[in-house]
């Protein structure tokens, strides 16, 4: 067992393109549900309209990938415009179901056979990063220093998606500051006492399922940089994952999302590299190699549960700004 | 170049549309079948196709594509599959099949109803460098069966598959009403249930009139021991329904992945899945299976509609459904109904689990997970809490998932009545049978 390599494995964890994505879909979940309330099932959606918006753009309509990226934006605003207006007017758990459905129809839609020419089915999409990897100004090779060495192209996603999630939660903690952030997280408390004030809550819930749903698809779109775009990743699954990533950063809060998702992809990278190596030394009889995959998952949920059983409020959050509070 | 049609075609034909796949064609040329004799194999991009009637595949069908790098002439092979290098991507190609090489009586056929020249097609390789071009073929009465025939076929399908979403929505249906829990974990008592079922009737090798009644009791207690060392503690520590939600989603994902550590990613089969089918009636036909699945699905809802609407306990359910505070102070032991309806619920889960791993078929650690949020689209449609509420929109989404692929792909067949769902809610919020407070 080399625990160096396996330490080295984790730490690189922290800088991959697919934690930033992770951490970016987290701050819109915490706007959607830390701070309005709203309990969107649907955060794999999101990310899958944003990634397949991007991808298609460029592959199909032959766009400069600056225009791809603003396309899987606005693609992910008319989502949250049209899931918004069956169901913002219901009560929370509607929302839920409703979302995880949307979501569900949309990871259909993109694995189809129907569209392979476009959405290329279930081998996902690929070969799009050409434009964006010729905008890299950094030089050729791979460099970095101990765990975290990467090539070029990933640096240059890395130092977009850095900035951008720090955008982001710059952007949410100036929009939580200001009278609009107060009625949300007013809604959030007390719908009705925000209606009794003459505010419309309809409208103002709409505008952070759009806020939120953006943040989340460029979530999406930062993994695509990375990799590639693939069906399988926007399952019901990763949708939960991301759940689990902001409870444990803290819902309500500006940089619970971004501890959440570092701390889980680091955790997870680190029981996925070190209970395979116990398995081959031995020290856990019961299991193969690929079971002990399994138990990484199985601790996932297990966590989850415990983390909204007894400290729903997260690592960074306040008791008092607890988001559950129907 | 433009290929002359037969002069008279039956009118009937369009009834007769069999759907080229695609799917075949694309696998085929990934798995590397032997390739037709093409004019410019070498060329990097490719145009392919398959041509079959009814699955059958049509030999020596003359097939033109004419476009940039000039026009070639491709015959299709022994299965059906056709394939043409072309030496530009982003470009438009025109394919053209010869009709009068297709067996007598059979041509291509007008999908949309505007096209003069269904055997004409133009295609444009996209920067993936592949396209498949696929036509619609089709016949007389001859070789197929007809709308009528199809749409009852599936009708039956779907009732057998409606019936067994019910039994998972009614328990679901239950729990929420009695307890205002979204019960995400559910899906998971499905498996649990078929997972039971293989224990004791393959693994144990027990016969089945053994094996189920044993996967119902041990679901039963699975549902009272979840109860026990879960929801009660939650109850009485007073956690909000989202947050129980949420537990649920905890612990699906947890059951989900101890399922798979068991049972690995592969898939096993009940005994008898594979029985033969026979015909019911006109081009009906079904199994045994299909046959006893549907009447044990009937007279297990009866049993429980009667045990809802006539015993205590089932009035006890309904009125903690209706109002928990109300029942409690008229006496009712709403704990001690909170956990019958576990057990009952978990029961009813762990037996839909068996009949669907015989409809599916066969037995895997996601099988639940994959119709969750069928049972959960029954559920609000039916009206969220309502039991027979459940019971309707469990045949609806059923029945409207497997008609549904009469008109659009298969591969989308749930996106139906995922849509289906979506939609209701705009109408009618509350569900069919749900009433409007429920909703606030």
């Amino acid at each position: 067992m080399n625990i160096v390599q396996i330490l080295s494995n984790t730490a690189s964890q922290i800088l991959n393109p697919t934690t930033i994505g992770f951490a970016l879909a987290a701050i819109g979940l915490s706007i959607h549900f830390g701070f309005t309330g709203l309990l969107n099932m649907g955060v794999a959606g999101f990310m899958a309209i944003g990634a397949y918006g991007f991808a298609i753009s460029i592959l199909t309509f032959g766009l400069p990938w600056w225009v791809a990226v603003l396309i899987g934006l606005a693609a992910s605003a008319v989502f949250a415009l049209v899931l918004g207006v069956p169901t913002l007017r219901l009560r929370g758990d509607y929302l839920a179901i409703v979302t995880i459905a949307a979501a569900e129809v949309v990871r259909l839609l993109f694995l189809s056979t129907a569209f392979k020419d476009v959405t290329g089915s279930a081998d996902g999409l690929s070969g799009f990063h050409n434009g964006f990897r010729d905008s890299n100004p950094l030089p050729e090779g791979k460099f970095g220093f101990g765990p975290w060495v990467y090539t070029s192209d990933t640096w240059w996603v890395i130092i977009i998606g850095v900035v951008l999630t720090a955008v982001a939660a710059l952007f949410t903690w100036s929009l939580m500051r200001s009278p609009w952030g107060r009625v949300i997280k007013g809604i959030r408390e007390d719908e009705d006492a925000v209606r009794a004030l003459g505010k419309n809550v309809f409208s103002f819930k709409m505008q952070a399922l759009v806020i939120g749903g953006v943040i989340t698809a460029m979530g999406g779109i930062i993994t695509a940089m990375g990799t590639n775009v693939n069906p399988n990743v926007y399952v019901t699954s990763q949708t939960f994952f991301i759940w689990t990533a902001l409870l444990l950063g803290g819902a309500a809060t500006i940089f619970g999302p971004i501890l959440g998702a570092v701390l889980f992809w680091v955790v997870r990278a680190f029981l996925s590299n070190l209970l395979p190596a116990l398995v081959s030394i031995g020290w856990l009889p019961f299991l193969s190699r690929e079971q002990s995959q399994m138990l990484v998952f199985i601790l996932v949920g297990v966590a989850l549960m415990l983390l909204v059983i007894f400290r729903p409020q997260g690592i960074l959050g306040n008791k008092k700004e607890l988001t559950f509070v129907k | 170049m433009t290929i002359a049609r037969p002069a008279a075609r039956p009118r009937h034909r369009r009834r007769a549309v069999i759907l080229l796949v695609g799917i075949a064609a694309t696998a085929a040329a990934i798995l590397g079948v032997a390739a037709p004799a093409t004019a410019a194999e070498d060329d990097p991009f490719r145009i392919s196709g398959n041509v079959q009637l009814n699955g059958t595949p049509l030999e020596g069908v003359l097939i033109t594509v004419d476009g940039p790098g000039g026009m070639q002439e491709v015959e299709t092979d022994a299965s059906g599959q056709w394939k043409v290098g072309v030496p530009e991507k982003n470009a438009d190609y025109t394919v053209t099949l010869d009709e009068s090489t297709l067996p007598d009586g059979i041509a291509v056929i007008d999908e949309t109803g505007e096209d003069p020249t269904p055997n004409v097609r133009d295609v444009t390789v996209g920067p993936g460098g592949r396209v498949t071009a696929n036509f619609f073929i089709g016949a007389g009465e001859r070789n197929t069966v007809s709308f009528i025939d199809q749409l009852v076929e599936r009708l039956v399908n779907g009732l057998n598959f409606g019936l067994m979403l019910a039994l998972a929505a009614i328990g679901l249906s239950l729990v929420y009403g009695t307890t205002g829990i979204s019960n995400f974990a559910h899906a998971e008592l499905v498996t649990f249930g078929a997972l039971i079922a293989y224990l004791f009737s393959v693994v144990v090798g027990w016969p089945l009139w053994i094996a189920i009644p044993l996967t119902v009791a041990f679901s039963a207690a699975f549902g009272y021991v979840q109860d026990l060392g879960l929801w009660r503690p939650l109850r009485r520590r007073g956690l909000g329904v989202v947050q129980l939600m949420i537990v649920s989603i905890g612990l699906s994902l947890a059951l989900r992945y101890i399922f798979q550590t068991f049972v690995g990613g592969g898939t096993y089969q009940l005994p008898g899945s594979a029985a033969e089918e026979f015909t019911l009636f006109g081009a009906v036909s079904v199994s045994l299976v299909d046959l006893l699945s549907m009447g044990l699905s009937i007279v297990v809802i009866l049993a429980f509609g009667w045990w809802l609407l006539k015993t205590r306990i089932g009035k006890a359910t309904r009125a903690v459904s209706d109002n928990p505070s109300l029942a409690a102070a008229s006496g009712i032991d709403v704990d001690a109904v909170v956990r019958v309806v576990w057990i009952v619920a978990a029961a009813l889960a762990g037996l839909s689990g068996v009949l669907w791993a015989y409809f599916r078929p066969g037995i895997k650690w996601d099988m639940g997970s994959s119709i969750l949020l069928l049972i959960f689209a029954a559920v609000t449609l039916g009206g969220l809490g309502t039991a027979f509420g459940a019971l309707v929109g469990s045949l609806i989404v059923g029945v409207l998932v497997e008609t549904s692929s009469l008109w659009i792909p298969s591969d989308l067949k749930y996106v139906g009545a995922l849509v289906v769902l979506i939609v209701i809610l705009l109408f009618r919020p509350q569900g069919l049978l749900g009433r409007r407070e429920r909703i606030g």
